[in-house]
């Protein structure tokens, strides 16, 4: 693949433990993934579609309490949900990034050799090549919003300055998840019985995200935990920028947090990968 | 170890039970071999049925009854969609995912030549038995919403065990017919996912979803039957009309199955094996 011969070491930087990442690595790798993923389209649209099940059964019972309330409920009409449950499809989307699983195989099946010759880190692969499948995704979500849209008829009026942070903000919820997802991944480098973990982390996740119901509508002493947590941030915080009614200066405190999680979540990256790594011993090739 | 009938001049379906049982009483001695899987599986269950209650805790925060089902009600609801869950997983799952695989790879012919019924020697080849975890659990969640939701006299309780064998026979048939389709396409994963992600939505009853999706739900998965109808036994909700119609259904599925395995059967030319 191309990705590889991106930036040959140069022999002028021979004393310098680690190349530069080039925006030109990212480029090519995310390339790669485009063109590749194109080729699944039916795959995955049919992943795409079954994830909708999910928003839908959340959206038809909220909704079917919003009725019996008198048509709302903690003040979000129907209509409101629905829009909320339409933007989360795209939101899911762009929370799809290398599952924690994966490093079991990476680990077992000695992949983990050849990434670690290469002269960049290999998260810089994995959030480039997965940066790169969001594009056939986006595109291919369009219909399946529009088709939501339709059947739900959502209701909610977007301020231009609401579509800005919303488009950084997906960028900014991808950067999280992938950096926590990377965390979690690399405890398969001290255990394999580690399902136990990854599960307990979704289950938080599904409950403090916003993933399975608008935080406002959960309990008070819900919501003071999630603050403490990076779930919000990817999950909830996106959706609400655009169908939500923020001000703007919660709208750009809410990136500041954002940054704030992609950097804690990085920093416990470079850390645990470093003891991590030294646990690695490849049988086989 | 296989009893397997000697004798020649039994009647072969009494051969392909015995077979049938043999193969099942094997499934279950391998996969008890792995002891550990079960504390695994209880926590995977415990985290899955946590979540469920405290959704449902959720949504009764915010209202008292859910489209005319008061939250007892769901919790029957939510006990039978686990236990036939758990049933799903424990048989049907790990046979369909053995079928596609053995399609995809040649290697039915195996089953194929042997002297037995090979649509019931494919239902009864694996049993992932520590998923029956689930099915006690779903059963002590719907045991439960039944005691608080009051008396259940016989009629309710023998029209909940019609309506639950239809539903068991009905879902085994929609899995059965979905992979009998890896006959003409190879790479049927995809579907069984979107299938299982549609599973989600029996977790409700039915008659609170938009009609269009209700009529999905009971005629492409079917969930209304194989939920929403047994729960509406034992909440007292259930008319005589709609188990006929359940039971009719299931009968024409049945039928329909049948022949849809038949015709993919002899699609089959074992690519190699």
């Amino acid at each position: 693949m191309t990705a590889l011969d991106v930036p040959a070491v140069p022999a002028v930087s021979a004393r310098r433990r680690r190349v530069r990442v080039t925006p030109a690595f990212y480029y090519t790798v995310a390339k790669a993934s485009v063109v590749t993923q194109f080729q699944y389209r039916a795959a995955n649209y049919f992943y795409m579609v079954g994830m909708v099940t999910e928003p839908v059964v959340y959206l038809v019972v909220w909704t079917t309490v919003a009725r019996a309330q008198g048509g709302s409920v903690g003040g979000i009409t129907p209509g409101e949900l629905a829009a909320y449950y339409i933007v989360w499809t795209l939101v899911r989307n762009m929370n799809i990034v290398l599952t924690p699983y994966a490093w079991e195989e990476r680990i077992r099946e000695g992949r983990m050799s050849g990434e670690l010759l290469r002269p960049v880190h290999p998260i810089h692969y994995d959030i480039a090549f997965f940066a790169g499948w969001k594009v056939p995704v986006i595109l291919m979500w369009l219909p399946i919003g529009g088709l939501l849209a339709l059947l739900f008829h959502p209701s909610t009026d977007v301020r231009p300055l609401e579509v800005a942070v919303f488009a950084v903000a997906i960028w900014g919820a991808y950067l999280i998840r992938t950096m926590f997802m990377w965390v979690l991944g690399l405890l398969t480098f001290w255990t394999t019985r580690v399902s136990a973990i990854f599960e307990a982390w979704f289950t938080a996740e599904l409950l403090l995200s916003g993933r399975l119901v608008p935080m406002s509508l959960m309990p008070d002493w819900v919501r003071s935990v999630a603050m403490f947590t990076p779930f919000p941030s990817s999950f909830g915080f996106p959706i609400e920028s655009l169908v939500g009614s923020r001000s703007t200066g919660e709208l750009l405190r809410g990136l500041a947090v954002q940054g704030l999680w992609i950097a804690v979540g990085a920093g416990v990256v470079s850390l645990t990968w470093r003891f991590a790594v030294r646990r690695y011993s490849a049988v086989g090739n | 170890m296989a009893r397997v009938p000697r004798r020649p001049g039994r009647r072969s379906r009494a051969r392909g039970i015995a077979v049938a049982w043999t193969y099942l009483r094997l499934a279950v001695l391998v996969e008890i071999q792995y002891r550990v899987n079960l504390v695994v599986q209880l926590l995977q269950s415990a985290v899955e049925v946590g979540t469920a209650l405290a959704v449902l805790a959720l949504v009764f925060s915010h209202t008292g009854e859910l489209g005319g089902w008061s939250r007892d009600e769901l919790l029957v609801v939510l006990g039978l969609h686990v236990l036939l869950g758990g049933l799903v997983a424990t048989f049907v799952q790990p046979n369909m995912t053995r079928l596609m695989t053995d399609v995809r790879e040649g290697t039915l012919d195996f089953a194929l030549l042997k002297p037995v019924d090979t649509q019931l020697l494919v239902s009864c080849r694996e049993v992932n038995v520590w998923q029956l975890a689930d099915v006690v659990i779903g059963a002590v969640i719907a045991g439960t919403g039944v005691a608080r939701v009051g008396a259940v006299d016989a009629v309710d309780a023998l029209a909940f065990t019609a309506a639950v064998c239809c539903g068991v026979v009905l879902v085994y048939c929609t899995w059965l017919v979905v992979t009998t389709g890896a006959f003409w396409m190879v790479r049927m994963d995809s579907v069984t996912e979107l299938f299982d992600g549609l599973y989600q939505a029996g977790r409700w009853p039915v008659t609170i979803y938009p009609g269009w999706l209700r009529v999905g739900l009971t005629v492409l998965v079917p969930l209304a039957f194989a939920v929403t109808v047994p729960a509406q036994a034992l909440t007292g909700r259930l008319t005589g009309v709609t188990l006929g119609v359940a039971a009719g259904f299931t009968a024409v599925v049945v039928v329909v199955t049948r022949w849809w395995w038949g015709r993919g059967i002899r699609r089959y030319d074992g690519a190699s094996a």
